[in-house]
């Protein structure tokens, strides 16, 4: 696979979650270039691309493909700002200015519900935005006591939130009062009897609170990359400096709570 | 006397004795003939009487006959007479001589003459009546006079009712106008008397004219009963409440000054005044709507003086800013920061001591309202302890919060100077101020009532808490701004095409001077803290090859460079034993911890941004030697400088790891180079 060369330094290389794979976007310096592969996957044209305006070295950090929208959103960070960028046109769609209060390292799209996105960055903080109205976060998390450089939703489930920081720790969390499903299940009412069709309206009606569901400390080192599996929606690995992967799994607990 | 004394008497003297026989034989010749005298003469006065009885009778008989005379000319007088004291304005009279001969007439009604007599006087006693009305509805007569025509009218049998209503009419047109004059002096136009005369005047003039009525017509219409009790109750009401609404205009119009002592005097005249004729007007509640607004008032002043003591303190950090942002003069030492602190702190005391000492004029014992219930307890606990002065320390602990939460961590908003100053004047508020502030204000302001009050171990709580958001605060601030310098010191060079290093990075003095300065800074306010003493334990050394420590000597001949896979197992192994190091863990209130908290959130940093670049070896070197410069200076700041081993080590380790062809430098060499620079 032959890229044209780089102008400058590749910051990243994100594929497109869905559809045929047939479109990347890279991030290098203040560039987003968004790269066709041909059938063959032997060729890379350069279907669009865009930079960033402004003064001083502009360098992007992090760059996300959104999975609604039939992928054409992409959101990219740089320094304190997130943005949001139309790929059809490679325009700016949204600025979130001073998400954060330091740099933001990550940023992730959450897959079950339209417009929710969550960052985290070097002032220690995890944030939650609607893209809609971008003047405040939604939620912010500060249980980390260091730079957090990645934060995922689960693919499925996405009130867990999985955050990994140079502090050495991982920390699931449990988002649910932002996530698709607040109230938990809402149960049919044709599959109960009399009887136990009251109990769960008196479950379903005290909403849960957002709480850390666990905290990792198995790394000696920072964390630096956090990731969920695709092929089963409850185990999680981390990165750290020191080469250690770890594989955790979710609380049964909490699992069963969530399927049932 | 005795007998024994008698005849001791009786021996003593004997002539006195003889003498005193003498006499009373005497006494009783006379005696006796007085009685017969007196039997003489009543005989004679009852022959006297007998003979006269008889003219005696016609005498009376005659002198019935003039009496009656005497009436009935009167009487047939009477219509011209009264027309003549009408005329005269002798009202009183008239009326007097009306009363004497309205039973008379009345009875001998069927009499022609008499009927034609009581007719005229009939006419001429209401035209008496309504010339009586009309004096007493021009008014402008006095008060007296007034008092008088009703008086009159009341004799004259006229109906009660109405005369309370025109009296009371008349009345109110009198209180109106002084009302009016009142409320002239509220107007713009200058100058405005000030508060004193104007309760002295409103006292005065209305009160005492609301009083004058009152005591009229209670005079003049007791016998109207409760009815008119009411109809005067209702009205005092009416009149009073404007009164208290222009009262209270003119006592909103005070707003200013720290003083009270003007605003407390004519409150008291006013409230005093309107206690006199309480029993007067008890009815219409006016004594206890006065006490409502003497509360308000008090009220309004504790929140006015809350308000100035907020002021002020925003006033002393302003002056600290301008204080800290003023160019320093060559040769001349601004203000230190002990000096700031101590100034701010003893301004607030005062101010505080003044709000105290302008409160408590309201509980003087002279005042006429100190002693009322709401006074004694709920002004002096909920007003003043609570509101005024624990709402005070509340307040500051939260303006000195707010400065943690500003926006945007870049640090230029707030000088990391003015953190730490409020940080140790929070702590200074917790150990000692806070109590002596409220043994001071319960001293003068005796709480007697029972309402809940915020102990004293509570705010020092809190006023602890701020002073620790304060400092940890400052610590990031400070972190960051060193961090800055190190992240773009490492992103922006070029670290696979450098050259041998020859010196140590400009940057890196840098660093080391600014942690100097900051060291400088807090050793102003806080205690030095407690140093970790050295320790020989050597199991705690790195065996990092790379490590900077200087008692490497030991161990370093044992591992070459050429395996470096062993070197990072060794040292994978050595930090399974050692601590994990909290950047931002909790500060305590001294320097040492505050300076390691700071270079450990530095350092820190640093390892990240060397994580992230690719080096050349020279790039490598060139780390190693700043490492090593850092090490020999940073250590004296920490509390135990085996952080800054780890710390440093672990830096030129992980460049050591993103380098393709990691050449190390000799100690010796880096030793030199570090020495010169």
């Amino acid at each position: 696979m032959d890229f044209p060369p780089p102008v400058a330094a590749e910051r990243s290389v994100v594929w497109e979650p869905t559809g045929d794979g047939r479109r990347v976007i890279s991030l290098a310096d203040s560039h987003i270039l968004l790269w066709d592969l041909q059938e063959s996957s032997s060729q890379a044209v350069l279907a669009g691309s865009a930079s960033l305006e402004g003064k001083g070295q502009l360098k992007f950090t992090a760059g996300r493909w959104s999975p609604h929208h039939t992928c054409t959103q992409v959101a990219t960070a740089n320094d304190t700002t997130i943005r949001g960028w139309d790929t059809r046109s490679m325009s700016q769609i949204y600025c979130i200015e001073n998400a954060h209060g330091q740099l933001v390292r990550d940023l992730d799209f959450n897959p079950n519900k339209q417009y929710y996105l969550a960052s985290c960055g070097d002032d220690c903080k995890v944030k939650f935005w609607d893209t809609r109205n971008v003047t405040e976060p939604v939620k912010t998390l500060e249980e980390h006591s260091h730079w957090v450089w990645s934060v995922r939703y689960n693919h499925s489930h996405d009130q867990l939130v999985l955050t990994g920081s140079s502090d050495s720790r991982v920390i699931l969390s449990n988002m649910v009062s932002i996530s698709s499903e607040p109230f938990g299940h809402l149960v049919d009412d044709d599959d109960l009897s009399d009887q136990e069709e009251r109990r769960p309206e008196e479950k379903s009606q005290e909403p849960p609170q957002d709480s850390v569901i666990a905290t990792y400390e198995e790394h000696e080192d920072s964390v630096y990359a956090v990731d969920w599996s695709s092929a089963d929606p409850w185990l999680f690995a981390s990165l750290s400096y020191d080469g250690r992967l770890v594989i955790n799994r979710v609380p049964r607990a909490l699992k069963y709570h969530i399927l049932l | 006397m005795n007998f024994t004394n008698r005849t001791g008497l009786c021996s003593q003297h004997p002539d006195t004795i003889r003498k005193m026989k003498n006499d009373f034989r005497k006494m009783e010749d006379e005696m006796d003939r007085l009685a017969t005298n007196m039997a003489v003469i009543t005989d004679f006065s009852a022959r006297i009487s007998a003979t006269l009885q008889d003219r005696h009778e016609r005498i009376t008989k005659l002198a019935g006959v003039h009496a009656l005379l005497r009436k009935l000319q009167f009487l047939f007088e009477l219509p011209s007479r009264l027309t003549k004291c009408v005329e005269l304005g002798a009202y009183g009279q008239a009326v007097r001589y009306q009363g004497r001969a309205r039973a008379v007439l009345q009875q001998y009604q069927h009499l022609p003459s008499f009927r034609a007599i009581q007719d005229d006087c009939q006419v001429i006693t209401a035209r008496l009546a309504q010339q009586l009305r009309q004096r007493f509805r021009e008014g402008g007569s006095g008060a007296p006079e007034q008092a008088e025509c009703v008086e009159l009218l009341l004799a004259l049998g006229e109906p009660a009712e109405e005369l309370c209503e025109e009296f009371l009419a008349h009345a109110r047109g009198r209180l109106e106008a002084e009302l009016r004059s009142l409320e002239a002096e509220l107007g713009p136009s200058p100058p405005a008397p000030d508060v004193l005369e104007f309760t002295d005047r409103g006292g005065s003039g209305f009160v005492g004219g609301l009083c004058q009525v009152a005591s009229a017509y209670q005079e003049l219409f007791a016998a109207q009963g409760p009815a008119g009790a009411e109809k005067l109750a209702a009205f005092a009401r009416e009149l009073g409440g404007r009164y208290f609404a222009l009262v209270e205009r003119r006592l909103a119009q005070e707003q200013g000054g720290g003083d009270n002592s003007l605003l407390v005097r004519a409150l008291d005249r006013f409230h005093r005044r309107l206690r006199a004729p309480g029993a007067l007007l008890a009815a219409a509640g006016l004594a206890e709507a006065a006490t409502e607004i003497v509360e308000r008032v008090a009220r309004e002043r504790l929140g006015h003086h809350l308000q100035g003591l907020r002021s002020a303190f925003l006033g002393c950090l302003t002056d600290v800013r301008q204080a800290l942002a003023a160019p320093r003069l060559a040769g001349k030492e601004g203000p230190g920061l002990a000096e700031l602190l101590a100034n701010v702190a003893s301004s607030i005391l005062s101010h505080i001591k003044a709000s105290l000492a302008a409160v408590h004029l309201f509980t003087a014992k002279e005042v006429s309202f100190s002693n009322k219930p709401y006074f004694r307890g709920e002004f002096c606990s909920q007003g003043v302890r609570e509101g005024l002065i624990v709402g005070f320390i509340r307040s500051m602990c939260q303006t000195a919060q707010s400065f943690c939460d500003s926006p945007g961590e870049k640090g230029g908003a707030t000088p990391p100077a003015l953190l730490l100053l409020l940080s140790r004047l929070c702590l200074d508020y917790e150990t000692a101020t806070i109590s002596y502030i409220l043994t001071l204000t319960d001293e003068q302001f005796l709480v007697q009532d029972q309402s809940p009050v915020t102990p004293v171990s509570t705010l020092c709580a809190e006023a602890r808490e701020t002073a620790r958001r304060l400092l940890t605060h400052y610590v990031k601030v400070q972190g960051l701004v060193i961090s800055q310098m190190l992240r773009k010191s490492v992103e922006t060079r070029d670290w696979l095409s450098t050259l041998e290093p020859r010196n140590v990075r400009a940057v890196m003095k840098r660093v080391v001077e600014d942690t100097t300065a900051i060291d400088v800074q807090v050793g102003l306010l806080y205690e030095e803290g407690v140093r970790k003493a050295q320790s020989s334990d050597s199991s705690k050394r790195t065996f990092s090859v790379y490590s900077s420590s200087r008692q490497q000597g030991r161990y370093a001949p044992s591992y070459t460079p050429s395996a470096p896979m062993d070197t990072n197992l060794l040292s994978n192994i050595q930090k399974l034993f050692s601590e994990r190091i909290d950047v931002f863990s909790p500060v305590e209130f001294n320097k040492v911890s505050v300076l390691t908290g700071i270079i450990k959130i530095s350092l820190k940093t640093l390892l990240e941004c060397v994580r992230l670049r690719t080096f050349g070896r020279f790039g490598l070197q060139q780390v190693q030697v700043d490492c090593h410069f850092l090490q020999l200076y940073l250590w004296r700041f920490v509390a135990d400088e085996e952080l800054v081993h780890l710390l440093l080590d672990e830096v030129v380790a992980s460049a050591a790891l993103r380098c393709p062809d990691p050449v190390p430098m000799e100690p010796s060499v880096v030793e030199v180079i570090c020495e010169r620079g």
